[in-house]
Formats: C-alpha cells, structure tokens, sequence
C-alpha cells in the first residue's frame, strides 16, 4: 500500500460521477417534506410581525374553533419544557462567562425579533392551519427596537435583554493586547481600517422543514429535519429541551437541499414539532416558505471593525491590533457564540508572521434574526479585514502588493501563531506563485489600458488567506468551551458476500460524502466503487457523530470511516491467516487481497468476509463478522491555503461592476474527487462572489426585514460570474493518515476581499481608497462622486 | 394562497360574462405578477380567470403603419418574433431583456400593460413608442392610459386585447437592472417618429413619464450629447435598498444618453 493509504486501485482522485445524482437530478431526491406519515397533520407558525413588543393577550379561541384545527399552543403552553440551548461558553476579558437568556420555544410575554414564534396551529391540512392562524389575535405592545450594531451600543440603547446592560453578551479578547499595542506604537508605518462585514441571509435552496412523531406505545418521538447534524440535534433535543433519553428520540435528516450553515443549530421549531407530536400522539408537519425562511433561518457574517497594523521599514508586518462588534441577533442560537469568537480573531495571523497580535470581540443582542454561522463562519469576516488591510499597507507603504504579502509568509512550519492555532503545514508561496502565473497577474496593465479605451476602470486584486478546517480537537474545544466534542464516528461494515455499507456521522447536503466516501473506502478495501453505499442522516441507524460544517467531514469522518477500514483489514488479517495457515504477521494486505508474503497464495476480502459470517473453519476465540466502528478526534485543526485573484471592470458613468476574472490557486489538500472538489470551489466562490458584489441583509431602524425576498435580496447567479479559473497546489495535512483538509469554504473566505481589492484598484485612480461590501453600483458611484468632490 | 375558483373560458365573451359572475373576479394571464400577489397575501380573487383559451389573443401583426401585438404574447415571443425585430427592433430588444427566461416565457404584453408596475418595462415602451392599448370595448393613448403605480383607466371588466406599436424612425431603449429582480432601475425608451420625439422614463418614477426637456433637445440636435447634460429632478422618485433617488435621477440621463447612442 502507498502512503496516505492508497490501494493503487485509482479510485482515489478520479473524478467519478456522484452516486447521489442519479436521484437529485431526476428529481427522486427524498427530502424532509416529500415524507408523509400516516395521519399526519399540518403545522403553521404563527410569527412575530414586530420586532420588540411586550405580548399582551394572544387569544387563540377564534383559532381553536376554526375548521379541521386540533390544537392551537402558545408559549405558555410549553412552560416548563426547557429552552433551546447554546453550544459554545465564552467568557469575557474579566473571566465573567457571558449573558445567556433564558431561550424559550415558543414566545412568552415579549417578542424580540421579527419571525419569532408565538404560536403553533395545528390542523388536518395545511391550508387550515394557515387560515386558522391568520385568526389568532396577538395584542403586540410595541417597544423601542434596536436593529444594528450602533443602535444596540449606543448610550441608552433600549435593551433586548435586561439582563445585558449595554446589549452586551461578552467582550472576549484573544492574544496579547499590551505587545500588540507595544509594536504598534514603536512601529514606522501604522496603517488602520474600518470595515463592515454585512449581514447575510444563507438561502439553502431547500426551506427547512420537519415532522414530529410519537408513538404511545414504545414512548419513542421521531423527528425527521432538514439537519446537517441529526446526533448534535438529537443530543440537544433530547437532554436539553424535552428530556427524553437518547433511546427514546430518534432524528432522521434525509436528504437535505444545502444548509451553509443554516441547518446546523438546533432550532425552536425542531422543539415545538416533537412537543406537539407528543401532545397529540400524531404526526405534525412544518415546511417553511421562503418568506418565513428570511425571517427564521438564522443569519450570517453582520460584524462592525477597526483595525491596526504595524510595520516595520521593510514592510514586516509587527503588530496587529483588532476591535469588532459582532451582531448576534435577539437569541442565542447554537453556535451564535463561537463564530465571532474562536472562529474568527484566531485567524488574524493568516499567512503571516505577525509576531504580535491582539483580537477583542463585543458579542451584541439586537431585535434581529439570530446569527449563526454561515459558510466560512468567523473565517470569512477575519480574512476580509486582514486581506483588506495588507492592500491598505501596500498603498500605505509604497510596496507592491505581491511583494508585501511575499516579505511576511510563514515559511517554517509547524508555525505556532500568536493567536493559539499551530499550523502544521502549507506552501504560501508555491500557490501564489500559481495565481500570479494563471491570473497573467503581470499582463494586467495592459488589460488596463485596453479597458480604459472602452471607457472601463479595470482592476485587479488578490488575497493570500488560511483557513482552520477539520473542526475540531475536543479537548481544546472543551477548553474554550464548546460544550460538545467534536470527533466524528465512522462504521464499516463488510457483509457477508464482500459489498460494503459505511455509516457516517457528518451529513450530506450536497457535498457529495455518498460518492467520495465510497471512493475512500472502495481503494483502502480493494474493492469494487459500486459495492460500496454510505448511509447518513438517521440517529437510528448510525452510531454516533457530530455532523458536518467547518469543512470537516472529509478530514474528520473520512479519516474516522478510513480508521475503521484498517481495524477491517486487522481483522480480516486473522481470518486469512488462519485459512492461508500462515502467521498473522505474514499476511499482506493489498488490492483487496490477503497474500502471504513473498508467495502467492492469498486469500479475497470476499472470502475472508463470506469465512467472517460462515466461521465454520475460523480462527479460536475471534468473533464471527466483519464490522469495525471508529471514533476519531483530530489532532489539530487543519489548514486550507491559498491565493485568489480577481479582476473587475467598473463602469464610471453608472457605477456598475462586472466582475471579469477569478483566478484561485489553492492547497485544499490530498483531493479525493477533483470534481467534487472543483464543484465546492465553484459554489464557494459563487457564495463569495455574492457577499462582495450582492448580497445584504437588511433591517430598516424598527426591525423590519428590508429584503425579505428575491426582489429585493441579491442571490449572485451564473450570469454574475465569469468561468473560473481553479488551480491546485497541493501540500498534505501531517496529522491525518488521507493527508486531506477541507474545500467546502475556500471560496467563501478567500475570494470577497479579492474582488473589494479589484474594485479599489479600479477606482484608486479617482482617489477612491475603500469600498464596502457589497460593491453595488449605487455605493461605488457615490464612492466616485464623493472622491470627485474632494478634487 | 387563499383558494379561488378558476375558469378558462374559450371566448373574450366568456372571459367577460366570467368576471362579471363573480364576486372578485381577475384575469389571469401568464400569472408572473398576478400569481406572486396571491402567495403574498396581497388580494385574494374570489374568481381566477386565465386567457389561455382564448383563440386570436397571441397574434402579431403587420399592419403597414403600425405593429398590433394580441396581449397575450409572451415577451419571449415579441423577442423572438422576426417581424418585430425587423419592424420596431427596440421592442424586440426590450422583451428580450425582461427579466429571466423562465418570465420572459410565461409573462405576457397584456398582462404587464395592465399591472403597470412602475419598474417594468413596457409601460416605457408604449409610451416611449406611442402605442395605443386596444381594449374589447375601446382604444387608450399609452398618455392616457399609464397612470401612477398599478393605476390605469381599465374597468374592473375589462380586457386588455391587443397593444398597436406605430413603426417609428428609430427608437431603442435603455435599461439599468436592479441585480436582485431585473426590472427596471430606470429604464428609457427613446423613439422619433412621425409624432416627435419621444422619451419615456420607467422604473424611476412612481410611473411611467416624460421628459420633455430630453424630448426638446432631440428635436433639435438628435445626439447622445443633447441629452448628457440634462438632469431630472430626484424629487419625486422611487428610493429603495438598490437605488436612492438621487441615484436613480442620475440614471435616467445615463440611460437616456445610451439609448440615443444606441438609436444610431
Ligand atoms: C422574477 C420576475 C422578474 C421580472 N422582471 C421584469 C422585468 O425586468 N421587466 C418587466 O417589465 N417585468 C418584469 N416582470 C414582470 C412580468 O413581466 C410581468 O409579470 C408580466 O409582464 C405580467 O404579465 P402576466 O401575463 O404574467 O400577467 P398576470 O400576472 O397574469 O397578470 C397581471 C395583472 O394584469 C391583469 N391582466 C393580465 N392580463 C390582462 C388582460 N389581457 N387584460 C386585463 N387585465 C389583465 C391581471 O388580472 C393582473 O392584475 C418580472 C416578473 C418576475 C416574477
């Protein structure tokens, strides 16, 4: 067998097609909404209209008596099941652990976002139970609301929570603040920022959905969501909000249309559904429209900072300094407050040697949608104000771009950064080097003039970026406190004629796990791709996990389904010795077969498997069958690199920009599926794209969801992208046998401050020195306006 | 969406005789605006009544002097259609750019001249063109006929049957999108015919309108640089997340200089 566990059969790296397609692109996709139970009932959610209001009456008899209604509950009615709970413990700079209000399911006496839910209708159909709904009477008496950031912290903000003065939660802080400002103050250039991250809806093409179910006669409640961690869901509902044992609750997230983020917490409606199904010993089905998904799946990104670099003569970067106030909505959701926090100001060394460095974070309550992470997740928003910053520097100091970027690279590795994360491996020059070259970064002046002749400001901009994927060691997540641990678990289990089923505890949500699993297994085990079929999604049937996001499930459940592989291959080593009568330590094992060393006389992982479950002539004292279990916990974190570029063309009259060229060169990692892989890229890079030029979540002061659709919410869409150009540069991660990373996120975190960069070097001839995101026209042309006005 | 009754009738009598029978009857064209508003709540018809089944309502015709368009045309239709784009090539062009395929097939020329939403584009091109909407009982100047926001002279009964386009000398039209919906930010149709010349501005406004300033300068001088100079006032129009009124105000002379570019 070669290193990283190559069988030599080719299935690893080859681009084959996805198992899973022949079902979604037909249409035989089996989603949480296409599963009807017998006697099933409708749900409707009656949600808040306003965003902060005491809740006076919410008489519900009108309701209760409508046609085909069995039950109307309100929050009240769920007193004493307990709240939704809040995965992740931070604590703020003087040890105090941060505010945590009180979450309960369903609203009671005040509502504090528009989509909060105050009540459940439920009834023989969906129709009915809407209709029902629209005749519950809600006395909303309405309170001041605070819907950004700067409403939240100014003095005398009204308060989402009176036990948060200020509408703080925490003010944490990473690194070490007095060397930062140290370095800063005794640095010879000093260069500062301001940016917004703005706020972001997730907009999976699937709206979440899900049923309860009870059955009197075992005591067992099934919940089927749209999840991306049915354990992690099972583990909260359970222990948390209802109390029922593991034994007693079984979740099922089928195949799920995308989840970014947004299907990962543990939400309230998952709560309510199961509560209901219980109370009624039937059925109960929510699908939430898409209006209703703007207003209750959480959100993303929504950061305010200012930030401070160093630098000495040379452009070496010294110190770095950050300030952010991050959004995290009116509720605490899941993992709401880790994003802003351990997913974000320890990526502030990036690719760089920044000796000093120093994060603080405000986490702020607001009458707004709670926020939770969003492809890239903290990730994204520390990339964009690093990357945003080096451009500063550059323009600052009078050193090129490139050059500035190139004089601070980490070179030696493993690197311990100032900001707790040790990288163990990473090559930043080779995929620089790669983009420049495929990007024609150095024919871009010529590309310039000829724009310029059309009446186009053309630009061109990079960013060089790290991520931390493979989320995540347990014990130093418990140490900053996750309240979870976050291995994965993997099954293998060889049946009796040598196909293969392998159990999973990460979801797929669209990453392809069905086929590159298989790919993974069917090389290690030597056998066919098509003997090989990987389940998911059921609590039921799998063993245990902890899901998928941060780009985990390839380096963390691919190597935990690789692990129980070998512990198959130990055994399947005993068995063959004993048929091949030969020595344990004699047998190897490759291509799916068990030879004795040095002759050729061995035996097929077929026939050791049929010998597991016929042991008729076995080995004394070894168990019969062929199925090992691994629990995996990553070692460190794992560390996604690369460059991308991106080039514009800005339209001066109307301020229009076209984004012309992307360029990426990135070090995903050893790559299973080029495809699948190039396919993550394209939808990251989208996803991207869409934050720099599009997207914006919009609250007006009131707390009203400006962009509450697609008339007014801009999804990027394939005319808004040009082909991209995706390279690879590949170095292998040292602490996991595939030598694998992670490629979900790369572009969602490499790709905005490459284009804001783009866009700033197209205007930096007006004297334009900085453009919020989104770059939509109407900002870029009073960007142009105000720099003319300054002339 | 509230449930309704749904007819499709053969006949425009029976479109009629259908409507007058209920309590809240609408017509149902290609549902692209009509069918969004039911699932927003927004109106709840007793009575949907689709023109589906009506024969003679999709026809374009040549009638020397003028384009006579059947309201139920779709605008992938109108685009594709050789006749328009050899006769009044800036409608075809115009139809052509609504917003997505999956609309440009489905929505119809009656159904938008009907709805007149501010930001849609072919109450720019009537007015711009000075086509006449052809109704079962009478015949409306597009100046008559667009009012403000989702307002016309139509009759809770009647139907929009055909729109008559005079051929002009030249004409083309001007879009700025909004990136989100693809209607109209500010859209400009410019036209000079036997009438003049005409500038109608949509998407900007809380309706369709004139500038005769533009319409003045072209008379005079017909070239990109008449019109670059003259501003309308942002008093007045639209304002949203995309495009404050100023903005939109700024547009409008952008995208008049362009259509008169592209008048040639
Ligand atoms: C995503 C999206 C993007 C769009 N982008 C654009 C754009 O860029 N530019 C643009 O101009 N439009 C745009 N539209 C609107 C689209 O062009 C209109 O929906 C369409 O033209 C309306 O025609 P319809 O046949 O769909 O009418 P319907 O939706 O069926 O009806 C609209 C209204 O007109 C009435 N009506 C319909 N036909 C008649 C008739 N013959 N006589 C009397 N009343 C009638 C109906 O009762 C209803 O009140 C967009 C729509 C969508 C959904």
């Amino acid at each position: 067998m070669s290193d990283n566990g190559s069988n030599g059969t080719g299935f690893i790296g080859a681009s084959l097609k996805r198992k899973e397609d022949a079902r979604f692109l037909t249409g035989r996709g089996r989603y949480t909404d296409d599963i009807n139970l017998p006697g099933q009932l409708y749900a409707h959610l009656l949600r808040s209209t306003v965003a902060h209001a005491n809740l006076g009456s919410v008489d519900t008899s009108a309701a209760e008596a409508a046609p085909g209604v069995h039950a109307v509950f309100t929050g009240p009615d769920m007193e004493g099941v307990g709240g939704v709970p809040t995965g992740w413990l931070i604590h703020s700079k003087d040890g105090s652990p941060m505010v945590e209000p009180a979450h309960p399911a369903m609203a009671i006496g005040k509502v504090r976002h528009v989509g909060e839910i105050v009540a459940i209708v439920v009834a023989e159909t969906r129709d009915q139970a809407r209709e029902a709904a629209a005749l519950i009477d809600v006395d909303y008496q309405d309170l001041p609301a605070v819907a950004s950031l700067e409403a939240a912290r100014a003095d005398g903000a009204p308060l989402v929570w009176d036990e948060a003065d200020g509408n703080l939660c925490y003010d944490w802080e990473v690194g070490d603040r007095a060397a930062a400002e140290a370095a800063i103050d005794g640095a010879a250039h000093t260069v500062s920022i301001d940016v917004v991250n703005q706020r972001l809806v997730p907009n999976a093409i699937e709206p979440r959905a899900a049923i309860g179910n009870f059955d009197p006669t075992t005591g067992e409640y099934t919940l089927y969501t749209t999840s991306q961690n049915p354990h992690l869901i099972r583990l909260l509902l359970g222990a948390f909000v209802l109390g029922l044992p593991e034994h007693k609750l079984r979740i099922v997230a089928p195949d799920v249309g995308g989840g970014f983020g947004s299907k990962i917490p543990h939400y309230a409606e998952e709560a309510i559904l199961t509560w209901t199904a219980g109370q009624l010993a039937r059925p109960v089905k929510w699908t939430s429209d898409r209006s209703e998904a703007f207003v209750s799946d959480t959100q993303g990104r929504d950061h305010i900072s200012t930030a401070t670099l160093g630098l000495d003569e040379d452009g070496k970067f010294v110190g770095l300094k950050v300030s952010t106030q991050a959004n995290l909505g009116a509720y605490l959701s899941t993992f709401a407050t880790c994003v802003p926090t351990y997913l974000y100001g320890i990526l502030f060394a990036g690719p760089y040697t920044t000796p000093a460095i120093y994060c603080e974070v405000e986490g702020v309550f607001t009458n707004t949608v709670p926020v939770d992470a969003l492809r890239g997740a903290g990730r994204p928003e520390a990339t964009y104000l690093l990357e945003r910053l080096v451009d500063k520097a550059a323009a600052a100091t009078g050193i090129d771009r490139v050059d500035i970027r190139r004089r601070n690279f980490i070179r030696e590795f493993p690197y311990q950064t100032p900001v707790a994360l040790q990288y163990d491996q990473g090559d930043y020059d080779a995929t620089l080097d790669l983009a420049l070259e495929a990007s024609d970064w150095d024919g871009f002046e010529a590309r310039r003039n000829e724009a310029a002749g059309r009446g186009k400001l053309r630009g061109i901009g990079i960013s060089t970026f790290i991520e931390a994927c493979g989320i995540a060691p347990s014990a130093v997540v418990g140490s900053l406190g996750a309240r979870a641990g976050l291995y994965e678990v993997g099954s293998v289990r060889v049946h009796p004629t040598g196909s293969v089923s392998v159990f999973t505890g990460t979801h797929s949500h669209g990453q392809g796990h069905e086929t590159t699993f298989a790919q993974i297994v069917a090389e290690t085990l030597g056998v066919d791709f098509e003997a090989v079929d990987v389940v998911h999604g059921d609590t039921n049937a799998i063993p245990f996990g902890m899901g998928t996001y941060g780009s985990r499930s390839l380096a963390v459940g691919g190597t935990a389904i690789y692990n129980a592989v070998q512990k198959v291959i130990a055994k399947g080593k005993k068995i063959a010795a004993h048929l091949l009568e030969a020595s344990e330590e004699d047998i190897e094992f490759a291509d799916g077969n068990f030879t004795v060393a040095g002759t050729d006389r061995s035996k097929s992982i077929g026939e050791v498997a049929l010998t597991a479950y016929v042991p008729h002539n076995y080995p004394e004292g070894l168990e019969p069958g062929l199925e090992e279990t691994a629990f995996y916990d990553p070692l460190n974190f794992t560390f996604p690199a690369g460059t991308h570029v991106a080039e514009v063309e800005v339209d001066p009259e109307t301020g229009e920009v076209e984004l012309v060229a992307v360029t990426g060169a990135d070090d995903v990692g050893r790559i299973i599926n080029p495809m699948i892989v190039n396919g993550q890229l394209h939808g990251g890079l989208a996803h991207g794209i869409g934050q720099a030029l599009l997207e914006h979540c919009e609250y007006d002061d009131e707390g009203q969801l400006v962009t509450g659709s697609y008339m007014n919410y801009t999804m990027p869409r394939a005319g808004d992208l040009p082909n991209f150009n995706i390279n690879h540069n590949t170095t292998h991660c040292t602490h996991n046998p595939l030598g694998v990373k992670g490629v979900g996120e790369v572009g969602s975190i490499g790709v905005p401050p490459a284009v804001i960069n783009a866009v700033v070097d197209a205007l930096s001839p007006l004297g334009v020195t900085h453009i919020e995101m989104p770059a939509t026209s109407q900002r870029v042309w009073q960007a142009i306006q105000a720099a003319q006005a300054q002339d | 969406m509230d449930d309704f009754q749904y007819h499709a009738p053969s006949s425009v009598d029976g479109v009629l005789s259908a409507l007058r029978g209920a309590d809240d009857g609408k017509v149902l064209a290609g549902g692209m605006s009509l069918v969004p508003v039911l699932k927003l709540g927004m109106a709840a018809p007793s009575d949907l009544v689709s023109l589906r089944n009506v024969p003679g309502l999709s026809d374009i015709e040549d009638h020397g002097h003028c384009l006579k368009i059947g309201a139920c045309c779709t605008h992938a239709q109108v685009a594709a259609s050789s006749v328009v784009q050899e006769r009044i090539p800036a409608l075809a062009a115009m139809a052509g750019r609504i917003g997505d395929p999956q609309v440009r097939n489905c929505g119809t020329i009656g159904g938008s001249v009907a709805h007149n939403d501010p930001a849609a584009d072919y109450p720019a091109a009537c007015v711009g063109l000075g086509a006449t909407i052809i109704t079962d009982r009478r015949k409306i100047s597009s100046d008559d006929f667009f009012g403000s926001m989702f307002e016309t002279p139509l009759e809770e009964d009647e139907l929009v049957t055909a729109v008559c386009f005079p051929i002009v000398d030249r004409a083309a039209y001007a879009k700025f999108e909004n990136p989100a919906s693809k209607y109209a930010v500010a859209g400009v149709m410019v036209a000079e015919g036997d009438d003049g010349v005409r500038v109608a501005v949509t998407g900007a406004g809380a309706g369709v309108f004139r500038v005769a300033e533009m319409e003045a300068a072209l008379a005079d001088d017909f070239s990109a640089d008449a019109v670059s100079g003259i501003g309308v006032s942002s008093d007045g129009l639209l304002s949203d997340n995309v495009a404050g009124a100023e903005y939109r105000a700024h547009l409008v002379t952008v995208m008049a200089k362009r259509a008169v570019e592209a008048c040639g």
